[in-house]
């Protein structure tokens, strides 16, 4: 590669002016980031309406709050116990003192449970006004219509009030309801799997969840099911200083398959918010399950998720995960590889626009022989963006013919940007393969002056590139989310050049 | 017709040891239709010509002016000049990963063009061109450059000359690299976009055997940052037969010694 670049003599010269400069650009950059990032907030994504409910929840959490939420939603014994286990654990564990700052973190700032309708609405039509016009700017019924969406589930402000199955799942035994409706219809098989992968003393911020937990999707998949189109959840935060604490619970019974795809959208809010999800997934033998995200918080969300799934024998879990936006993100999705040959791949792309902290990577936890594992993660940063690639690797002793691969690949849109890799490996035995790869790149003179030289503009050819390091993550994703994380990170671009 | 003149034209770069002046006073015109071989020692500043008359950031002009059809290019960015007419087959055509050559040649094509090409047609004069220069149909889908051999990518840098129908192309040692075979295929793909387009071509080279498939209309030596000799196709033979070694300063290695 190297030589096949032309002669860079003078580069050193150029970057030691640039550094001179740096002070003043880099304030100039920021303050264009800004202005961008403020229009960006009132372009497609950002607005808010008028939000009576949000208004008259109260800030803060204690147990009688859990009590409450637990009360309210009419919850048997074993799910309150959970609850009070989980605020327990919030109480007495200590914040992370690794990973973004969360020294603005107060818990007591945010609300913890908002209710905005009475009852669950069954039909489109049932919707109050304003929320139904909420969701057509999310393009919800659009995407029903064009049958691509098999069940839609959408979270208001922590209830889910629309929910909508076809028959066909329905016919394949599929369930894809909420989570507070599956506790009531479903008391067995939620009890069976709640919080085995996610227990409620996990960290501090899945015990937060475990407490306050509002809404999310649960899926069952029955053995031998493969649900043909992608299941999807559309959710967004529409109330100021309002946590967000779905629990989301896929459990794929014995060789079946279903895609799971959540894409959400935050308007931008002067105050912080916060967003603490735990998604549990359980994937039995030889079943397949891939999970797909694609966030755009705005930037002054707390983006503190827990995602993890238990892997058995022959089965195979994918991690599909695209970040954008938000203030700090710490999300690392898990797998635990149980039983011989299973296998995961977690693909994630990060983007760290200015003031923003992308924290994120995965975690694979080879329990036994002939696992395998991939992880690629990519990250782009830019404006005094941050983004670090925080991975974890543990074969234990036993895990015989494991293997694990990782590419970590961070490009660098500036000179004032950061990136940075802590890969952690932990093997224990001596049969394993093992592979890490990371590059960090800049996005170089010359690649944009190849494009320009074609005839393409500055603006465009640095878009391109941009893309074309995104595209193994985005041909991953279901095409309208393809497009959409391609607006997104063009979004995020603009001002970047000139 | 259209004319591309080159008046004066002083150009510098910045290196490790300071400012370094490489173009001095280069003068040269060139017209329609024309072929001129631009021949030189190593490091004589030939392929920083090219680059400064793309608008390569890295090259800085000092003086002088580069007009195309009387007007000034060097005010502009190399996509202005893209549009004004200007091509530049690069010696290292640069990867970009995750960008398909179609979608890159789409691109550049609608931006030169001012509107996107007709589909139908577009794919068929895609198609028709990767066969001419015996690409495999799969050059198409794969990345811009990426995991290319020497030789498909200087036939890739053709491809888009053939494409993108300048009004001047500037060929900066497409003839490196390349094998006989390669090097004719090449060869072949430029002589057949100058038949269709008609426009001037400069080509830079430090080996007179491009000459034999390209034949120029004028033969140029450049050393020392500007033009110090200008003759017809037999200046090649004489260049051929004794080297660079007149044109260096004095005590310099003639490790420029032609093939």
């Amino acid at each position: 590669m190297a030589d096949d670049q032309m002669p860079n003599a003078a580069s050193d010269v150029e970057m030691n002016q640039y550094l001179a400069d740096r002070g003043r650009v880099n304030e100039d950059k920021i303050r264009q980031d800004d202005e961008i990032i403020g229009q960006f907030g009132e372009y497609s994504y950002g607005w808010h309406d008028s939000d009576e409910a949000g208004e008259a929840a109260r800030k803060g959490i204690d147990e009688q709050v859990v009590r409450e939420i637990s009360a309210d939603k009419h919850e048997p014994g074993w799910m309150l116990d959970m609850r009070l286990r989980g605020y327990k654990a919030f109480v007495e564990q200590p914040m992370p003192k690794w990973g973004v700052d969360l020294s603005g973190f107060h818990a007591q700032d945010f609300k913890y449970y908002v209710k905005p309708v009475g009852k669950q609405a069954a039909r489109w039509e049932d919707l109050p006004d304003d929320i139904r016009e909420t969701y057509d700017r999310l393009g919800i019924p659009e995407a029903e219509k064009s049958r691509l969406v098999s069940g839609v589930a959408a979270q208001y402000e922590s209830e889910v009030i629309y929910n909508s199955i076809q028959e066909d799942l329905a016919r394949q035994g599929v369930i894809f309801v909420d989570t507070d409706t599956a506790v009531r219809e479903y008391p067995d098989l939620v009890r069976k799997y709640f919080g085995t992968v996610v227990p409620p003393e996990d960290n501090k911020f899945g015990a937060l969840n475990t407490a306050a937990w509002s809404g999310g999707s649960f899926v069952y998949v029955p053995k031998g099911v493969h649900v043909d189109i992608p299941l999807q959840a559309y959710f967004r935060i529409n109330t100021p200083n309002m946590g967000q604490f779905e629990r989301t619970l896929i459990i794929a019974d014995e060789g079946s398959y279903v895609h799971y795809v959540e894409g959400c959208t935050a308007p931008i809010y002067s105050t912080d918010s916060l967003h603490a999800a735990i998604v549990e997934i359980i994937v039995e033998k030889n079943a397949r399950v891939r999970y797909t995200t694609v966030q755009n918080w705005s930037n002054n969300v707390y983006n503190l998720v827990t995602q993890r799934a238990y892997v058995r024998e022959g089965a195979t879990m994918e991690w599909v995960d695209g970040n954008i936006g938000s203030k700090a993100t710490m999300k690392y999705p898990a797998c635990i590889l149980a039983e011989p040959y299973a296998n995961a791949s977690t693909m994630s792309l990060g983007f760290a626009g200015a003031g923003q902290y992308q924290d994120t990577g995965a975690k694979m936890i080879h329990l036994a022989p002939h696992t395998s594992s991939t992880i690629v993660a990519k990250s782009i940063s830019r404006g005094g963006g941050r983004s670090a690639y925080r991975g974890l690797v543990k074969i234990v002793d036993g895990a015989e013919g494991a293997s694990s691969n990782v590419v970590c690949d961070a490009l660098l849109v500036d000179d004032f940007s950061r990136s940075d890799t802590y890969p952690h490996v932990d093997v224990r035995e001596d049969d394993v393969s093992m592979a890490h790869e990371a590059t960090v790149s800049k996005v170089s003179e010359d690649q944009l002056f190849y494009l320009m030289s074609r005839g393409i503009e500055e603006k465009e050819a640095m878009a391109m590139i941009v893309r074309g390091f995104v595209e193994p993550i985005s041909r991953e994703l279901p095409m309208e989310y393809a497009l959409e994380l391609n607006r997104l990170v063009e979004l995020q671009m603009e001002g970047s050049v000139g | 017709m259209s004319t591309l003149e080159i008046k004066d034209l002083y150009a510098s770069v910045e290196t490790k040891e300071g400012r370094k002046q490489i173009l001095r006073g280069v003068n040269l015109t060139v017209n329609s239709g024309e072929t001129h071989a631009i021949m030189g020692p190593n490091g004589s500043g030939k392929s920083t010509l090219a680059y400064t008359l793309a608008g390569h950031p890295k090259y800085e002009v000092d003086s002088g002016q580069v007009l195309l059809d009387g007007e000034d290019i060097l005010t502009m960015t190399p996509d202005e000049r893209a549009k004004a007419g200007l091509f530049l087959a690069m010696q290292y055509p640069v990867e970009v990963p995750g960008v398909s050559m179609t979608n890159f040649l789409r691109t550049a094509k609608t931006e030169i063009d001012g509107r996107a090409p007709a589909i139908r047609t577009w794919t068929k004069e895609l198609t028709e061109a990767m066969k001419r220069l015996k690409m495999d149909p799969k050059f198409a889908t794969r990345s811009v450059n990426e995991g290319f051999s020497g030789g498909e990518k200087k036939r890739a840098e053709v491809l888009q000359l053939e494409l993108l129908k300048p009004k001047f192309a500037i060929l900066d040692e497409t003839d490196s690299g390349l094998d006989v075979d390669a090097l004719r295929i090449v060869s072949e793909g430029v002589n057949r976009a100058k038949e269709a387009d008609d426009f001037g071509i400069l080509m830079v080279t430090h080996y007179t055997r491009i000459l034999k498939y390209i034949k120029p209309d004028i033969v140029h030596v450049f050393a020392d940052g500007h033009f110090v000799k200008t003759g017809g196709p037999e200046l090649a033979d004489e260049l051929e037969e004794r080297g660079y070694d007149e044109y260096l300063p004095e005590g310099s290695d003639s490790e420029s010694a032609l093939a």
